[in-house]
């Protein structure tokens, strides 16, 4: 989705500059929400600040710019759930499904294969310190949520308060 | 309670942290909507994922949209995804009007490599319990080895993957009829 991003709103219509969207793709790792969704948000703002209107009006950009990247989604999942409810009990669906869960399951194991990256857990070379740290904190967040039943979001504030700490 | 208002609420906690991309929301909506409030099976949120992947759109949206639907229709579905998108909305909003600087600040920095080992373990930990709902044996193992293998090492797009075993089921499910439960 980035690249198409930037194709469209640096490259085709200028709205940002490359600064502003390498700025917002940093942000958005930082903030919650999805890409998609910040991206829509920052770039309805700023393209509207840098056009040269008022405050209010750019507010309202971001807001349009927000509106337009989740409608398709909207429609078509609607549209999906509609069809799946007629088909639900087809035992070719069934079928289908039942190869596909195992299917999602690799999906998200790779999912998480893909962050194990320098960005997240830094590297022995990089800084030793934070390599160590982010394995000390995955193994404490994959025990805490598996065997303890931590839950998700209390972890994240925990190794958030941990980085505050060892990091700062 | 008001099923509106609760539902509106998990989102918008969930929306609220998840941190990183769209992943991190996984294992959120596991421990919410899953375990905890029991909206959805883990079978219904295995074939949620396929579907929300396949399609376009952001995929964290796409699930708050579905969830919405089956509790409450278009009403719910409108409410849910406000509740997912409206967190993330309003703190770029903010930080588009003032805090040009955020990414800079080294307080934020620190606490951010704290939080993103957190989030990598938080989206692989789940797979274990998601594999015993996903009827993952020693005959159909190949399947997800071989869907994060392709994904991960050769980079082939979830989607082609995901449209790939589905044709392959249907096939699979006209030609051969295994006998369904």
């Amino acid at each position: 989705m980035l690249s198409l991003i930037q194709g469209e709103v640096v490259t085709a219509h200028h709205w940002i500059s490359t600064s502003q969207f390498t700025d917002i793709v940093a942000i958005s790792q930082m903030t919650p929400g999805p890409i998609g969704i910040n991206s829509a948000t920052y770039v309805g703002y700023a393209a509207a600040s840098n056009a040269g209107f008022s405050n209010g009006m750019a507010i309202l950009g971001s807001a349009m710019a927000t509106f337009a990247v989740v409608l398709p989604s909207f429609l078509l999942m609607i549209f999906v759930i509609k069809i799946f409810h007629k088909y639900h009990n087809h035992p070719v669906v069934n079928t289908m499904l039942s190869v596909l869960r195992p299917t999602v399951v690799g999906l998200i194991a790779a999912a998480a294969l893909l962050l194990m990256t320098p960005e997240n857990f830094s590297t022995p070379n990089e800084s030793a310190w934070q390599f160590y740290i982010s394995i000390f904190l995955f193994l404490v967040t994959f025990l805490g949520t598996q065997v303890m039943h931590i839950n998700p979001i209390r972890m994240i504030c925990y190794c958030g308060f941990a980085g505050l700490l060892l990091y700062y | 309670m008001n099923i509106y208002w609760e539902g509106f609420r998990t989102f918008f906690k969930i929306g609220c942290f998840t941190l990183g991309g769209g992943y991190a929301m996984i294992p959120l909506i596991e421990e919410e909507v899953v375990n905890r409030k029991k909206w959805l099976t883990k079978e219904d949120f295995l074939d949620l994922m396929a579907i929300s992947q396949t399609l376009p759109g952001v995929f964290a949206v796409n699930f708050s949209i579905y969830i919405g639907y089956k509790l409450r229709r278009l009403r719910g579905s409108l409410i849910l995804a406000l509740g997912t998108i409206l967190p993330s909305f309003l703190i770029i909003l903010t930080i588009a009007m003032f805090f040009a600087t955020f990414a800079d600040n080294q307080i934020i920095a620190a606490i951010f490599k704290g939080i993103r080992p957190a989030i990598v373990a938080l989206i692989a930990a789940p797979c274990i319990n998601l594999a015993r709902a996903a009827h993952i044996k020693l005959t159909n193992v190949w399947l997800p080895v071989f869907t994060a293998l392709a994904i991960w090492i050769f980079g082939v797009s979830p989607i082609y993957i995901i449209i790939l075993v589905a044709v392959g089921g249907f096939l699979y499910g006209k030609l051969v009829q295994p006998d369904n439960k």
